[in-house]
C-alpha cells in the first residue's frame, strides 16, 4: 500500500484494548495518529533502547526498608 | 530501575493491623492461595490486585495476556465449594484467614464463576493428563471461583523470613547497592557446578546476580528448603563477591507449567527490580510434557515483556577441552561430555557420600550432608 507521499506501508492488527490506551496515551502530544506512535514505539524497541523509572519512596518506606534490609544483614 | 510489571508495583497491605473483621463472612484457605494472598499484596505479582475475574481468565488461557493487554500466562484463582459460598454474593466483603501463615485479609467479590476445568488444564499445562501435578490441582479444583481484589491486614513471621523480601526491599536493596543490571536466577535445587557456571556466566555481563530460591510446596524426593538455602549460603560465602550476589526467597508452589511457567517466573523477577532472567533447559518443567528448550521458545511472543531472558543450554565437563563448557561453544563429541547429572548427585547424597569435586563443591556437599533429612519424604 502506497500512501500519499509514496511511501510504502503495511498494516498490521493489535488488540484493541492496546490501541485505546494508545489512543488515550497520545492525547496533546506531538503524535498526530495511533499509527504514528506506534511507529515510533517499535522503532524505539528494535533500537534496543530500555525504559526506566525511578520508585517513589516516602522518606518514612525508605528508613523502614534500609533499617530492615540492615537488620536482615543486606546493607552494611 | 527497572518498572514494575504494567508499570505500577502494587501494595495492598493494610497499614491498620487492628481492621474489624468479625462481622464479615470467614473462609479458612489453604497455605498455597494463602502465599498467593501475600504475593498480591507485596507486588509480587504486579499488576494484579487480587483473583482473577473471569474475563482476566479467558484473556490469560486464550491470549497469555490480561484483559488490560499485560502478558499474563498464569491463572491466580481461588476456588470454593458451592456449599462453602452459598450464601456469599458478588459486591460482598469477605474475610480470608490461614492458620499456617497467620493470614489476615480481605476479598471483595467482583465475581462468582465457573471454569471449564480440562480446557484450563489443557491451555495452562498444554495436557489433560491427571499425572501432571498442575493438572491433578486443576481436577482438585472446587465447583466456583471468586475473582476480585483482595487486601493484607497481618500475617506472622515465619521460618526462612529472615531471607524473605519484598519487591519494594529488593528495589530498594539494588539501588543502594549501585545495580542498574540484575540477573535472576530461579531454583529448587542445591547449587552444582553447572548450575554456578551458568549464574557466573550470566553475572559477567550484569551488575549483580538474585539467587530466588522457590520455597513452598514441593515434591516427594525434592531436597527440602533448609537444605537449598543452607547450599547456596555455603556458595556464596566461598565462591561468590559478597558485593555481587544477593539471596532471598520466593514463597509460591511450583506449577510445573513448563513454558508458561517460565514467564510467570520472569514476571516476578521482573517486580523484584531484575532486568534479566536466566532461562534454562527444561524450566520448570516436569515428566516429558515439555520440550527441553520450550521455555526459551515462548519468549520470542512477548516482545513486551519488559526483562530480557537470558537463554543457557547445559552446562558439562568436557575431557578434551579440559573445561565447563556447553554445546555452543565445544566442538567436541559427546563421548567427551559428563553431564552434571542432578540424579547422579542425589544419589551419592543419598547414600552419604561426597559427590566429586567437578560435579559440586566440596563445601556445598558437606553442608548437604550434615542434615539428617535432605529431601522432602
Amino acid at each position: 500500500m502506497l500512501d500519499d507521499e509514496g511511501k510504502k506501508y503495511t498494516t498490521i492488527s493489535i488488540p484493541t484494548p492496546l490501541a485505546e490506551k494508545i489512543k488515550k496515551r497520545i492525547k496533546g502530544t506531538g503524535f498526530t495518529s495511533l499509527s504514528s506512535y506506534v511507529t515510533y514505539v517499535l522503532r524505539e524497541i528494535v533500537s534496543g533502547k530500555k525504559e526506566e523509572s525511578e520508585e517513589a519512596f516516602t522518606k518514612e518506606d525508605e528508613k523502614k526498608v534500609r533499617e530492615r534490609l540492615r537488620a536482615l544483614g543486606y546493607l552494611e | 530501575m527497572i518498572q514494575p510489571h504494567g508499570g505500577k508495583l502494587i501494595d495492598r497491605n493494610i497499614k491498620n493491623k487492628k481492621y474489624e473483621t468479625s462481622k464479615l463472612p470467614k473462609f479458612e484457605i489453604n497455605t498455597n492461595i494463602a502465599e498467593d494472598i501475600l504475593n498480591i499484596a507485596n507486588g509480587v505479582f504486579s499488576p494484579l490486585e487480587g483473583f482473577l475475574c473471569k474475563n482476566d481468565l479467558e484473556n490469560v488461557l486464550k491470549e497469555k495476556r490480561l484483559e488490560s493487554d499485560c502478558p499474563w500466562t498464569i491463572p491466580i484463582l481461588i476456588d470454593f465449594d458451592n456449599q462453602e459460598i452459598k450464601n456469599v454474593k458478588e459486591g460482598e466483603t469477605i474475610a480470608l484467614t490461614n492458620n499456617e501463615t497467620g493470614l489476615k485479609s480481605l476479598m471483595e467479590i467482583e465475581e462468582i464463576y465457573a471454569c471449564d476445568k480440562k480446557n484450563l488444564a489443557q491451555t495452562v499445562y498444554k495436557t489433560d493428563d491427571p499425572k501432571h501435578p498442575g493438572v491433578a490441582n486443576v481436577y482438585n479444583m472446587k465447583e466456583k471461583i471468586l475473582g476480585g481484589k483482595i487486601s493484607v491486614i497481618d500475617c506472622k513471621i515465619r521460618e526462612f523470613d529472615k531471607y524473605n523480601l519484598t519487591p519494594k526491599e529488593t528495589r530498594f536493596l539494588f539501588k543502594e547497592k549501585g545495580w542498574r543490571e540484575i540477573v535472576a536466577f530461579q531454583t529448587r535445587n542445591p547449587p552444582h557446578i553447572g548450575h554456578e557456571y551458568v549464574q557466573k556466566t550470566a553475572l559477567t555481563f550484569v551488575d549483580g546476580i538474585f539467587i530466588n530460591p522457590i520455597i513452598g510446596k514441593k515434591k516427594v524426593g525434592d531436597f527440602t528448603d533448609e537444605v537449598i538455602l543452607a547450599s547456596y549460603e555455603t556458595l556464596m560465602q566461598h565462591y561468590y563477591l559478597k558485593e555481587r550476589a544477593v539471596m532471598s526467597i520466593l514463597r509460591t508452589t511450583m506449577k510445573y507449567a513448563g513454558p508458561r511457567e517460565a514467564i510467570h517466573h520472569a514476571i516476578m523477577r521482573k517486580n523484584f527490580g531484575c532486568t534479566h532472567f536466566i532461562v534454562g533447559r527444561d524450566h520448570a518443567g516436569v515428566g516429558n510434557y515439555y520440550g527441553p528448550y520450550d521455555a526459551h521458545e515462548i519468549f520470542s511472543e512477548f516482545p513486551d515483556l519488559g526483562i530480557v531472558p537470558v537463554f543457557f543450554r547445559s552446562f558439562f565437563t568436557c575431557t578434551k577441552c579440559g573445561s565447563v563448557v556447553n554445546d555452543k561453544i565445544c566442538p567436541h563429541d559427546q563421548q567427551f561430555h559428563i553431564n552434571f547429572s542432578g540424579k547422579k548427585i542425589r544419589e551419592l547424597l543419598v547414600n552419604g557420600q561426597v559427590p566429586p569435586e567437578d560435579m559440586m563443591r566440596k563445601e556445598v556437599s558437606e553442608t548437604i550432608l550434615k542434615f539428617k533429612k535432605p529431601f522432602v519424604e
